[in-house]
C-alpha cells in the first residue's frame, strides 16, 4: 500500500471564520496506480493534492505513506520525503529561468543527502533528459524551449530521484492539444513501463480518460 | 563538498542577473575601496609625519646631572658633576633600546677668525655620533672629525652655517681655516648642514662641534662642583687614563676631607644625548638608563637620582594620539560606508526574494528544507559582498597607487586592512543578508508556488 488516507479533514481559518475544505476523505492508492483527481474549482482537489504531496498538513486525520504516518512529521522530515519519494509536475512548469535544462533537472539533487559528485549528478541528469527525449536540448534555457519541451524537462526533474509516485497538477493546462497528447503519452509510458504511481489533478475529462482510475471530488468529499 | 555546491549555486543565481548584482554590490565596492585607499594613504602620511617628528627629536632623551644642594642653597640643574664618560659608554653598551648616544660638553666663549668674532649659541664637544643623535646629516663641506680625534684631543671642529656666515661670509670656504675658540686655535674640518630653527625658535645652525676631549681639557677645563670653587679648581685631574698608579696628592685625612668640601674629582661631561631605537621606545630607554645610572652611581633605593632625564615624550604622545585619531576617523568612515552598502544589499536581496518566490516554492517542493533556503540566500548575499569587497580592494589599491604616482603622496600597503576588508564585507553580507534569507526560508511552499 503506497498511500492511505483515513478521514482527512482540512479547515482553513480566515479571520474568525473557519472554512472547511476537506470534510473527511478516506482513500487508498496502490503502488503502480494511475489516478486522476477531478472536481470543480473549489471542490478541494488542490488542497487534497497538497496534502498528498506532503506540502500541507491535514487539520485532522491520518496519512500513511508507505505505511508510515506522516501527518504529524516535522517540516524537515516532509522535505526529505518530497525529495526522495515524490515528484512534482506543475501546470506552469516552474523551471528556473536562465538556467540550462540540465541544471534544472539536477536541481533537486542539491537537496539530496546521498552526496553524489557533480559529475555523477550531471550523468544522471543527462540520462533523465534522454529518457524524455531532450538529449539535444541539454544546454538550452527554458526560454529557448517550447511549452511541451519545458514540461518534459519538468518531468525529468520530477523523476531525477526515482520516486515511486509522481504528482501532476494540471500538467497540460498550458499546452496545446498536440503537445498535451505527447505529455500524456509520456505519463502512460512511465506508469506502464516503470510502474510509477501517477496522480494527476485535472478538470478535463479527456485527460482523466487516460487514467485507470478517476476520483471525483465535490465540496470536500469523494463522490466516486 | 556540500558547502561548495551552495557556493556554486549562489554564484549561478547571481550570474543570472549580472547587471543587478554589480549595481547591488556597488555600495560595498565603494565602501571597501574608500577604506583601502584611505588606509594606504593615511598610513603612508602618518608614517611620514612620524618620521619628521622623530627628526625633530621625538626619540631623543637628554640626561643631565642633577642640581647640587649644599647648606640649603640649591644651584640650578646641571650644576652637579655626576655624569662621566664611562656613564656614556655604559649606556651605549648596555641599554638595548638606545640607538645612538653622544656625550656633550658645552662651552660659551668668544670665537675669533681673522678680524671677525662671534659668540655661538652652542659650542658642543662630542663624538662623531653627535650628528646622528641631533639628526644633522653628514657635513655638506669637508668631513666629520673621527674617534681618533676624540681620543687624541685634536684641535679640529665643525661649524654650523650661521657661524660660517658670521666668521667667514658667504662664498669663502672655511675648510682648513683656523679659528680661535677661547684661547685655543682649532682647524675647521667641515660645515654642518643647515637645520634651521628648532621647535623653541633657537637657531640650530649657530653651533660649533669639536671633540669633547679637546673642549673639556683645553677650552673649558674640568669644571668642578660650584660649591668647591674655593678649592683648587684650576687643576684638572681627568681620568682619561684611569689606571695611573701613583696619586697626585697624599691621601687626605677624614678631617681634611670634611674641611675642604672638595668634591671627588673625575672627568665630567655636561649632558648625554640619547636617541632611542624608535620614538615608541623612549619610555623604555628612559627606564633602562635610570636603572643603569642608579646602579653605576651606587645610589641607595631611597636616594634621589643624581641625574635628570628629559625626554620628548610629549611629542611622542602627540604623535601617537594623532595617528590614533586618524585611525578612528577612518574606521568611522568605513563603518558608515559599509552600513550604507549593507542596507543596499539588504534592499536588493529583499527584492530578489520577492521576485524569486516561485523559485523558493519550487525548491521547497523538491525537498529543500527551510535551512537550505536560508543558507542559499545568506551565501548569495555573502558572495555578493565578498565579490564587492575584492573589487573594492583592487579599486582602492589602484586609487592609492594613482595618488602616490600622480600627487607624490607617500602611501603604504596594509595587509591588515585588506584582511579586515575581506572579513568586513563577509560580515556585512551575513548581517544584512540574514533578514531577507530568513524571510525566504519562512515562506509557505504552497503559497510560494502559487505566487504570480
Amino acid at each position: 500500500m503506497l498511500i492511505q488516507l483515513k478521514d482527512i479533514r482540512k479547515v482553513y481559518r480566515i479571520g474568525d471564520m473557519e472554512v472547511p475544505v476537506l470534510k473527511g476523505i478516506s482513500l487508498e492508492i496502490e503502488q503502480g496506480e494511475y489516478v486522476a483527481l477531478m472536481g470543480e474549482s473549489g471542490s478541494g482537489k488542490s488542497t487534497l493534492m497538497n496534502i498528498l504531496g506532503c506540502l500541507d498538513r491535514p487539520t485532522d486525520g491520518e496519512y500513511l505513506f508507505e505505511g508510515k504516518d506522516i501527518s504529524r512529521a516535522t517540516n524537515d522530515e516532509r522535505a526529505m520525503l518530497r525529495n526522495q519519494k515524490i515528484g512534482f509536475v506543475f501546470q506552469n512548469f516552474n523551471l528556473l529561468p536562465r538556467t540550462t535544462a540540465l541544471d534544472n533537472v539536477i536541481m533537486p539533487l542539491t537537496y539530496t543527502a546521498s552526496g553524489l559528485s557533480a559529475k555523477e549528478q550531471r550523468e544522471r541528469g543527462r540520462a533523465m533528459l534522454e529518457k524524455v527525449g531532450l538529449k539535444e536540448r541539454m544546454k538550452h534555457h527554458p526560454s529557448q524551449l517550447s511549452g511541451g519541451q519545458q514540461q518534459r524537462v519538468a518531468i525529468a526533474r520530477a523523476l531525477i530521484n526515482n520516486p515511486p509516485v509522481l504528482f501532476a497538477d494540471e500538467p497540460t493546462g498550458n499546452l496545446d492539444s498536440q503537445t498535451s497528447i505527447e505529455v500524456m503519452n509520456m505519463f502512460t509510458e512511465l506508469n506502464r513501463k516503470e510502474k510509477i504511481t501517477i496522480i494527476l489533478v485535472t478538470h478535463s475529462q479527456e485527460i482523466a480518460d487516460c487514467a485507470k482510475r478517476v476520483i471525483r471530488l465535490s465540496d470536500g468529499m469523494i463522490q466516486s | 563538498m556540500r558547502f561548495f555546491t551552495t557556493f556554486l549555486l549562489a554564484f549561478r543565481a547571481l550570474r543570472r542577473n549580472p547587471t543587478r548584482s554589480l549595481l547591488t554590490t556597488l555600495g560595498i565596492v565603494i565602501g571597501i575601496a574608500a577604506v583601502i585607499a584611505m588606509t594606504e594613504i593615511g598610513k603612508g602620511s602618518s608614517n611620514s609625519i612620524a618620521r619628521s617628528i622623530s627628526q625633530m627629536g621625538a626619540g631623543n632623551v637628554l640626561i643631565m646631572p642633577s642640581h647640587t644642594n649644599k647648606g640649603g642653597v640649591s644651584s640650578g640643574s646641571g650644576s652637579a658633576m655626576t655624569l662621566t664618560p664611562d656613564d656614556y659608554k655604559a649606556i651605549v653598551r648596555e641599554c638595548s633600546s638606545v640607538g645612538v648616544a653622544a656625550p656633550i660638553v658645552s662651552a660659551r666663549v668668544q670665537v675669533v677668525a681673522g678680524n671677525k668674532n662671534w659668540n655661538p649659541w652652542n659650542i658642543h664637544g662630542s663624538t662623531p655620533d653627535y650628528v646622528k643623535v641631533q639628526n644633522f646629516g653628514m657635513p655638506t663641506e669637508g668631513s666629520l672629525f673621527t674617534e681618533e680625534d676624540v681620543q687624541t684631543s685634536n684641535t679640529v671642529c665643525l661649524i654650523g652655517t650661521t657661524v660660517r656666515r658670521e666668521l667667514f661670509g658667504e662664498g669663502v670656504s672655511p675648510i682648513g681655516e683656523e679659528i680661535r675658540i677661547g684661547k685655543v686655535n682649532f682647524r675647521v674640518v667641515g660645515v654642518l648642514p643647515s637645520k634651521g630653527a628648532n621647535m623653541m625658535g633657537f637657531d640650530q645652525d649657530d653651533v660649533i662641534l669639536a671633540p669633547w676631549t679637546t673642549l673639556r681639557y683645553r677650552v673649558t677645563g674640568n669644571r668642578t662642583s660650584t660649591t668647591s670653587s674655593s678649592g683648587n679648581s684650576d687643576i684638572s685631574t681627568g681620568d682619561l687614563y684611569p689606571s695611573t698608579g701613583a696619586a697626585f696628592y697624599p691621601e687626605k685625612s677624614e678631617t681634611q676631607v670634611k674641611d675642604s668640601l672638595l668634591a671627588p674629582r673625575f672627568t665630567s661631561i655636561d649632558q648625554i644625548m640619547v636617541q632611542a631605537v624608535s620614538p615608541d621606545l623612549v619610555q623604555e630607554a628612559t627606564e633602562e638608563i635610570t636603572q643603569l645610572l642608579r646602579e653605576r652611581h651606587k645610589l641607595r633605593p631611597a636616594a634621589e637620582n643624581d641625574f635628570r632625564i628629559r625626554s620628548f615624550s610629549e611629542m611622542a604622545n602627540t604623535l601617537q594620539n594623532t595617528s590614533k585619531v586618524m585611525t578612528n576617523l577612518l574606521l568611522c568612515i568605513a563603518m558608515i560606508s559599509l552600513i550604507v552598502g549593507g542596507v543596499g544589499i539588504m534592499n536588493i536581496m529583499l527584492v530578489s526574494v520577492t521576485e524569486r518566490t516561485r523559485e523558493i516554492g519550487l525548491r521547497m517542493a523538491v525537498g529543500a528544507r527551510s535551512r537550505d533556503i536560508l543558507r542559499q540566500f545568506l551565501v548569495e548575499a555573502t558572495v555578493l559582498c565578498l565579490f564587492g569587497g575584492i573589487i573594492g580592494i583592487l579599486l582602492g589599491r589602484g586609487g592609492a597607487f594613482l595618488v602616490s604616482r600622480i600627487m607624490q603622496w607617500p602611501t603604504e600597503s596594509s595587509p591588515g586592512a585588506i584582511a579586515a576588508a575581506v572579513a568586513t564585507s563577509a560580515i556585512v553580507g551575513i548581517v544584512f543578508g540574514f533578514y531577507p534569507a530568513w524571510k525566504a526560508s519562512r515562506l509557505d511552499p504552497i503559497e510560494a508556488l502559487r505566487y504570480e
